[in-house]
């Protein structure tokens, strides 16, 4: 791509402004620390707009590819986007100025470090989404993580030291094993190029240990069932922006992981493995779930909701159908600007009464009908409530996964209401009933700062929630690559397709027609012709798999 | 046009009281949101004119909703005979319980914001009845239980009416848990989610089979019975009806426009809708039968001594969706449509009337405070009667018809859990008589039983109240005379034109009802006769006697009065067993085992050796930083060196 090196420019303009706040001295350092990272994040963000604008969504592969020289022959600086890399993109750059915004009188001490560690952290998570080679992306991808240690480890609660440990303890792991595999990829293929690696053939066999170590980095960061406890504990720790930033965006890393590798690079072991997938995540699910609803804690009840949301993520990627895959990546997106919000909401009561106990609450609608209204809407969101958002994720992820294997997605499908026993607990017990808690009595209601923090987040979540066509437009023909990749890729010993292999114990007769495919070709690409059989099925043709066909009843059977 | 106006009106009433509810002043947002809903209410008036009389059906798709694949849902207005009618019920009854609603709240400051909900109701429900196809359904599914979430919960102040609203979605969603799982068996079943495909492929996919578990299960009846899960859900039926009665914490009028004549029959009109699958899966049917006569006797066993007054219509209400849903499942889909038209009319009298009534005693509901009072309210009591007589059956009112044509549907269907269905709604029959006349005996006659002071200060409400129940009073006196021809008539199906799809074995039922039995046609009318003549006796003739007995408080009244105990069974099998997993995954899952052998093990040991405890801080970042630099420089140098030649 010739012009402007335009993707650079995203990745490398908020570290341009972090050096400009380095140099800063003298009595109005912090105010224009602060000031700068708006302007350099909100640039960023009209800059990735434009990006959008630009991009072609009707075109399959890597747009905006930008290649040079860097640490050898092979390994050279490669960035470019796709449609699934961009919304990931946009989501981060949209999040950033918000954070910034969200510091703005919460951050006091260290507001020049504060602002470099939040632009750093875009610059390498913008990197992260765009890296084309595998070197670059396990840079940015574990650098991201040292910003926010810092920041937790610094600008936290009492209890930040050992929240960052914990969270050290367990990427440590999962970087090591991936560090691994990298090499193991290069040493098998020759080749850091994502684009390149994309088309290999791996070795069924080394597909297993590949999948496993990135598995081990991805499901950490997710985080998945049972590496999950470092969340509650960074989250509470965090500060509010922190927060923001953790949930919107860094375990977004993890999913986007699974989908740019495990997926379309090792489809025999992400086979394999799907029984797995599908159980910690209904796992994830339900007794996270569970978990949240016995919280005492504001925050570390909205991180175990995360859990449990990103556990439909994990839920509809490895359903490896059209509709899981579009689900968990709007579900992704959708959690960015739904966790996002509802840690802002946090944010606001914390900053009026610094506290995060529920027990603290109680009534808030008496004194802030603004907030309640935000509030409410958030909730909704966390519940999955068509017309947000969250429900499209949810509910794509959820179809994606029936047709999978119905056991696992009933038992996911309980999400649904444990999801709205938590959080309509957690708003009645916040906002509802009197206000009788003397500390609570003078309390205000947002101010236009807080206000025009979450108007852009309730906007996207209701916005995307009624017409999420935007989204899909961006990521449709990206996800039939990866899925056309991952199928591409399949070796011969996994003929079948993965509807059946996911452990599904269903089958479906004489519907079952499907997976073979009428036409011809056994790859039926995204199943465009998979229920168009004739509307008599006792002359279509008998598929192979089917157990038992009993015959069709076309006549109605009265009631007896 | 005309269909976007009728829907989307509401939801620009519901913005502008919402957002702009301080600018506009209380009065303002509740004229504003009140005068677009009537607009709505005459154009649906057209609607049901145009669509159900001159036959010109119609599909409006309006914007892509979700595409993914072969999935693709539309945001789209379907409008046929079946939509007309729930048009009108709902926009109907919604404009009336505004115009009421300025009156019943105007002591309340918090008016935009009620007005807000109310029209946000109303569009939820416009969304759902109009849809084409089961995502959109959902949307205005849950978007109502949003909205009557709100509702109940509008006095926020109040525990009871928090604990109430909860319970009200989270109940719901345990019916949404089975409805989304339908919704996903008939994308699995049939590709599409589109009602059209989906129900014109119905019958051949009639012998599908999923393998679940190692059993075979029908696909369509699976399917089928799931959605009804939601149905029953939404419409309080038996196992799920706990929400319904707490629902009555909320004001009044919402009790009458959401917890009576539209909300709740939301899955009559599912059922109703989805006649197409329903037709070619019998043992569905069965089940939807048994279970509407099921609640239908059981609600009205549960209401016969309650004292609040809301709460016995309420439980009326169950009851009485009862009857629609076993009509439905006797394949008489159009009278479980009549009936729930007139039930809309009839029901929101009643409880708007009570709301006059409580209105009237400042703020009482409990019947047992009342007594005597029909001098002071004269209106307010004559229409409550044209309510009760409506409700009771009595011959020529609108119940008469609707109810008395299910009924005979369920004997006319000569199947087993037809009988059974007969035999409990004619016992039901009895009861909601007495049920009805006992609320209006202790309500308007009788001894006066509550604070003197309250009872002589009983005046009766302003116009804008009573105007709204005067029409509807009309309707609960001609809907049955006016309508009957159209719905249930020999001419149907000119009515209907394929919105409701009745199979051929099905087809001549609703003409068989008019040769049953002699003593079929009178059973329901001697049910309410003797109701009436028990209430009559204990609540007028002596009502020593029945306050005697409910002071004894015998086994069987104790187990009616509490409902048959579902409050303390879900709570000692969902509520505590759900709290208590959540604890123990979360210390002893989480706590003990997780950490306990994960990091704070190794933490543990690593504090053991390190020295230097106090600069963990920072020191762990940095000495991460430090190993992940190091370990790409190794990786990247050993690259370099051993690397296995080109690529």
């Amino acid at each position: 791509m010739d012009g402007w090196p335009i993707l650079s420019t995203l990745i490398f303009l908020p570290l341009a402004g972090a050096a400009l706040i380095a140099l800063l001295s003298g009595p109005h350092a912090a105010s224009n620390a602060r000031w700068i990272a708006l302007w350099t994040t909100l640039v960023n963000f009209a800059i990735s707009l434009v990006l959008w604008w630009m991009f072609d969504p009707a075109k399959a592969g890597f747009q905006f590819v930008e290649t040079a020289p860097w640490l050898a022959e092979t390994i050279l600086y490669r960035v470019g986007v796709d449609g699934i890399s961009l919304p990931f993109i946009l989501l981060t750059t949209f999040l950033l100025p918000l954070c910034i915004l969200a510091s703005w009188e919460s951050i006091e001490e260290r507001v020049g470090e504060y602002m470099i560690a939040f632009l750093v952290l875009e610059t390498l998570v913008i990197g992260v989404f765009a890296a084309l080679d595998l070197v670059l992306f396990y840079l940015f991808f574990e650098g991201g993580l040292i910003p926010m240690f810092l920041i937790i480890g610094i600008w936290g609660g009492p209890r930040r030291v050992y929240a960052a440990f914990k969270f050290f303890l367990y990427t440590l792991l999962g970087s090591l094993l991936m560090l691994v595999a990298l090499m193991a990829m290069y040493l098998q293929a020759g080749t850091t190029d994502i684009v390149a690696l994309l088309k290999h053939d791996f070795p069924p066999e080394m597909q297993t240990w590949l999948w496993l170590a990135f598995f081990a980095s991805f499901a950490v960061k997710l985080p998945m069932w049972p590496v999950h406890t470092w969340l509650p504990d960074a989250h509470v720790e965090a500060p509010t922006a922190g927060s923001v930033i953790l949930a919107g965006i860094l375990l977004k890393l993890g999913g986007y992981g699974f989908v740019r590798f495990s997926l379309p690079m090792f489809p025999d072991a992400s086979i394999d493995f799907a029984p797995l997938m599908f159980a910690l995540s209904v796992i994830a699910i339900v007794y996270t779930s569970l978990v949240a609803l016995m919280q005492e804690d504001v925050k570390k009840l909205i991180a175990y909701s995360s859990v449990a949301h990103m556990g439909f993520v994990t839920l509809g990627l490895f359903s490896l159908n059209r509709q899981g895959v579009d689900g968990a990546v709007m579900q992704m997106i959708s959690h960015g600007f739904i966790s996002a919000a509802l840690f802002l909401c946090v944010g606001v009561v914390y900053d009026r009464m610094h506290t995060r106990e529920i027990k603290a609450y109680g009534g808030l609608a008496n004194r802030m009908p603004i907030f309640a209204a935000v509030f409410m809407i958030f909730t909704m969101g966390n519940v999955g409530l068509p017309g947000t958002s969250g429900f499209v994720g949810e509910f794509l992820s959820l179809m994606g996964a029936f047709q999978a294997s119905t056991t696992f997605a009933i038992i996911a499908t309980l999400g649904v209401i444990l999801s709205a026993a938590y959080a309509l607990w957690l708003y009645a017990r916040v906002i509802f009933g009197e206000l009788d808690k003397p500390a609570l009595a003078a309390i205000p209601d947002m101010n236009a700062r807080e206000i025009s923090i979450l108007a852009p987040l309730i906007l996207a979540t209701l916005g995307f929630g009624v017409y999420p066509k935007p989204i899909f437009d961006l990521t449709t023909v990206s996800v039939e690559q990866v899925l056309a990749d991952h199928k591409a890729n399949i070796q011969a010993e996994h003929a079948s397709p993965p509807t059946i292999r996911a452990g599904a114990p269903l089958t479906i007769a004489p519907a079952s027609a499907k997976p073979q495919g009428k036409d011809g070709h056994g790859a039926d690409d995204h199943g465009a012709s998979d229920h168009s059989e004739p509307e008599a099925p006792a002359t279509a043709p008998v598929p192979a798999p089917a157990p038992e066909i009993p015959p069709a009843t076309p006549a109605p059977q009265p009631t007896p | 046009m005309l269909y976007e106006l009728i829907v989307f009106l509401p939801l620009a009433g519901a913005l502008i009281a919402g957002l702009f509810g301080r600018a506009l002043g209380e009065h303002g947002a509740e004229i504003t949101a009140t005068l677009l809903l009537c607009i709505a209410a005459v154009l649906s008036a057209f609607a049901f004119y145009d669509v159900a009389i001159l036959g010109n059906a119609k599909t409006v798709v309006i914007a892509n909703f979700i595409t993914s694949g072969d999935m693709v849902v539309d945001w789209s207005l379907r409008i046929d005979t079946l939509t007309a009618v729930m048009l009108v019920v709902v926009n109907g009854v919604s404009s009336l319980v505004h115009i009421y609603s300025i009156g019943y709240m105007h002591e309340d400051e918090a008016r935009p914001r009620f007005f807000a909900y109310l029209s946000l109701f109303t569009f939820a429900m416009l969304m759902l009845v109009t849809s084409d196809n089961f995502v959109q359904m959902f949307f205005g599914w849950e978007g109502v239980g949003l909205a009557s979430y709100l509702l109940i919960g509008f006095w926020f102040k109040k525990p009871s009416a928090n604990a109430a609203a909860m319970k009200a979605f989270i109940v719901n969603r345990v019916g949404d848990f089975g409805f989304a799982l339908g919704i996903f068996g008939v994308f699995f079943l049939f590709g599409s989610l589109e009602f059209k495909t989906v129900f014109d492929a119905a019958q051949a996919k009639s012998g599908a089979v999923f393998t679940f578990a190692g059993f075979e299960l029908n696909a369509l009846t699976t399917i089928c019975l799931l959605l009804f899960m939601g149905a029953c859900g939404k419409s309080a039926q038996f196992l799920l009806h706990t929400w319904l009665p707490d629902a009555m914490e909320g004001p009044t009028p919402v009790s009458a426009l959401i917890h009576a004549a539209t909300m709740v029959t939301a899955g009559v009109f599912l059922v109703c809708r989805c006649s197409p699958m329903f037709e070619y899966a019998p043992d569905a049917l069965a089940v939807v039968t048994i279970v509407g006569a099921t609640t239908a006797f059981f609600a009205a066993t549960v209401g016969l001594f309650q004292n609040d007054i809301k709460r016995v219509i309420a439980y009326s209400t169950c009851s009485q969706l009862g009857y629609m849903f076993f009509a439905a499942g006797v394949s008489a889909y159009e009278a479980a449509m009549f009936h729930l038209f007139t039930h809309a009319f009839f029901k929101a009298l009643l409880f708007l009337g009570a709301g006059s009534v409580i209105h009237a005693l400042h703020h009482e509901q409990d019947m047992r405070q009342m007594g005597a009072i029909w001098r002071k309210v004269p209106l307010t009591w004559g229409l409550m009667l044209i309510g009760t007589l409506a409700l009771t059956g009595f011959p020529g009112l609108s119940g008469y018809f609707s109810k008395d044509a299910i009924i005979e549907s369920a004997y006319a269907a000569q199947s087993q859990v037809g009988t059974y269905a007969f035999v409990l709604s004619v016992a039901a029959a009895a009861m909601t008589s007495f049920y009805s006349w006992r609320l209006a005996f202790m309500t308007f006659h009788g001894p006066r039983r509550g604070d003197p002071h309250v009872l002589d200060e009983a005046h009766e409400s302003p116009w804008v109240m009573v105007g709204p129940l005067v029409l509807l009073a009309i309707g609960a006196v001609a809907a049955g005379v006016v309508f009957a021809e159209y719905f249930i008539g020999h001419h149907r199906a000119d009515f209907w034109r394929g919105a409701i799809f009745v199979s051929d074995a099905h087809k001549a039922l609703l003409d068989e009802i008019h040769e049953v039995p002699k003593w079929v046609k009178y059973a329901p009318l001697v049910a309410m006769v003797i109701g009436l003549g028990f209430a009559y006796y204990f609540y007028i003739v002596n009502p020593a006697l029945s306050a005697r007995m409910a002071a004894r408080q015998g086994p069987l009244y104790q187990f009616l009065y509490n409902k048959w105990y579902f409050d303390e069974l879900y709570d000692a099998i969902f509520v505590r067993p759900a709290k208590w997993l959540g604890r123990l995954f979360w210390k002893g899952g989480d706590g003990w085992l997780i950490d306990g052998f994960g990091p704070n093990g190794i933490a543990a040991r690593v504090l053991d050796t390190t020295a230097q405890a106090v600069r963990l801080q920072s020191g762990y970042v940095y000495w991460y930083a430090f190993v992940m630099l190091i370990g790409v420089t190794v990786a990247i140098s050993y690259l370099l060196t051993v690397s296995p030649g080109a690529p």
